[in-house]
């Protein structure tokens, strides 16, 4: 069953995080910038000596299909490429999924990944 | 005066305009991103309706002999002609940079909660009632006849702004969630960039204003080159050490702040005057954008804590340094090149004068206007965005509309 990996990271952690999907085979990737909190909390920044706090942070958000036999390796695959061991590394979480459609062919499920 | 002069005058007045959109964007960076447009268009349209006051009556109204107010024996440039190879023109034009930016001064102070409408009223009324008088009395008429001394418009410009715009924050009140709910700067480049375009303009303002080329322009040129730089030099210093970090607004903010302050002291003072008073004013308004806090009045973009403050400063500063004797000049000299405590009085008097001018008067120009069209947007709008619902427009559309 084709599974889809939804993932959280450090913006600057894109181009590794790709490199190493493509590495392992996986065919496609989504991309989103979003913002949000987690552990690491917000930032703060300072105009004219007044600080301003920002609750919510900006980071990448990735999505992408994969086939069942390339599950664990893309997911190891983006947890080596992401981490740095700091806090505000992000996080990733799997679901499965329905039906996959191409959208030019009509073909389904693995064939459409 | 002789054709490089002309010359000279009219480059000048282009510079001046130039620094509309860099106020401009100057104090839309600093805004809302859902309020830049309104920003801008209140800037812009200074110089839609002051220059062709200016034509009309108002430069009329600015000079001639009497010491208090013009007359109208140059309305629509009437008995001007072009025997003098244009001078005279030209520097009408150039002055009427001058008057259009003036009021876009005040602009910073009301962002994010002031009818269009209110402003597109109170900006040709300010001029005729608030500016013209100060402007004669400054550069012609009663203050400047007791000595007192304002090169290119500290006292006439600035600290006659700053007031009104203090005035003008106090009436229209506080944005919706001020101070504990309000955004950091949209968009700091935006101010980098409009902090540029003004200190090139600022050559045209300050070096323009000898109205001739001379020593004087040359001086003051690099007066304005050295108390801009020395505002910014000093105000990220101040910063660095209290809050730990030197950033591009402290930086933006320290250059205008120097620029304000040596304005109306660029044809008066030379050799280290300038980097003096820049250095004061960066660190002076650098504490005076605080004071808002401390009193609870929403001048938005701290037109009060960098161009009443910096204006009155370097203002004052003359008192301290003018050098008569550098200029071959017919001015009186400053305290610390043997004039005593006098010119130091005549400055803060004549700011004094202007500060009792601007501020009542923009209070009831203001009162006027809220009784007949009211000057505030209503609540509702300022989360909408002023872009949207003043003008129908908005500066950064997302892919889907």
């Amino acid at each position: 069953m084709p599974t889809l990996i939804t993932a959280i990271i450090k913006r600057s952690r894109l181009d590794p995080v790709r490199d190493a999907l493509q590495e392992v085979g996986a065919a496609g990737l989504t991309v989103c910038e979003v913002r949000g909190y987690g552990r690491q909390g917000g930032q703060v920044e300072t105009y004219r000596g007044t600080e301003y706090r920002s609750d919510f942070i900006q980071k990448l958000r990735l999505d992408l299909v994969v086939a069942d036999e390339l599950v664990d390796v893309a997911i190891a695959a983006i947890k080596d490429a992401a981490a740095t061991g700091k806090i505000g590394d992000g996080k990733l979480w799997s679901v499965p999924v329905d039906r996959v459609v191409r959208l030019r062919t009509g073909e389904e499920g693995d064939e459409a990944i | 005066m002789g054709p490089a002069s002309v010359l000279w005058i009219m480059l000048s007045a282009a510079l001046v305009l130039f620094m509309i959109p860099g106020l401009a964007f100057f104090y839309g960076g600093m805004d809302h991103g859902r309020n830049v447009l309104n920003m801008l268009m209140m800037n812009f349209f200074c110089v839609l309706i002051v220059p062709i006051l200016w034509f009309a009556f108002a430069y009329s109204l600015s000079t001639g002999d009497g010491s208090f107010i013009g007359n109208f024996k140059h309305v629509f440039l009437s008995g001007i002609d072009l025997k003098d190879g244009g001078a005279t023109i030209a520097t009408v034009a150039f002055l009427a940079m001058f008057a259009a930016i003036t009021p876009a001064l005040i602009s910073g102070s009301v962002a994010g909660r002031m009818k269009f409408s209110a402003w597109a009223v109170f900006v040709p009324i300010w001029l005729i009632v608030v500016y013209v008088p100060i402007f004669k009395w400054v550069f012609g008429g009663w203050l400047a006849d007791r000595g007192s001394l304002d090169f290119a418009g500290g006292t006439a410009i600035h600290v006659n702004a700053g007031a009104a715009a203090l005035a003008a924050a106090l009436l229209l009140g506080k944005r919706r969630g001020w101070p504990e709910r309000t955004h950091p700067p949209h968009s700091m480049p935006l101010v980098m960039i409009g902090t540029g375009i003004l200190w090139f303009g600022w050559f045209g303002f300050n070096a323009g204003s000898a109205l001739a080329i001379n020593g004087q322009a040359a001086q003051a040129f690099m007066n304005t080159f050295l108390a801009a730089a020395a505002g910014g030099l000093v105000w990220v210093l101040v910063e660095w050490i209290r809050d730990g970090h030197a950033t591009n607004l402290g930086a933006a903010s320290g250059i205008v702040a120097g620029l304000v302050a040596i304005t109306p002291a660029a044809g008066f003072v030379s050799g280290v005057a300038p980097i003096i008073i820049g250095a004061i004013a960066g660190a002076v308004c650098c504490y005076a954008v605080r004071i808002k806090f401390k009193f609870g009045f929403d001048d938005a973009l701290d037109v009060v804590g960098v161009h009443f403050v910096g204006g009155f400063v370097g203002s004052l500063t003359i008192g301290l340094f003018a050098n008569p004797k550098f200029f071959d000049g017919e001015f009186m000299a400053g305290l610390f090149y043997g004039g005593g405590f006098k010119l130091l009085f005549e400055q803060f008097f004549a700011n004094v004068v202007a500060v009792a001018w601007s501020f009542p008067l923009t209070l009831v120009i203001l009162l006027g206007i809220k009784a007949v069209i009211g000057i505030r947007t209503d609540p509702q709008a300022e989360i909408d965005g002023m872009d949207i619902v003043q003008h129908a427009e908005e500066a950064y559309h997302s892919v889907m509309q």
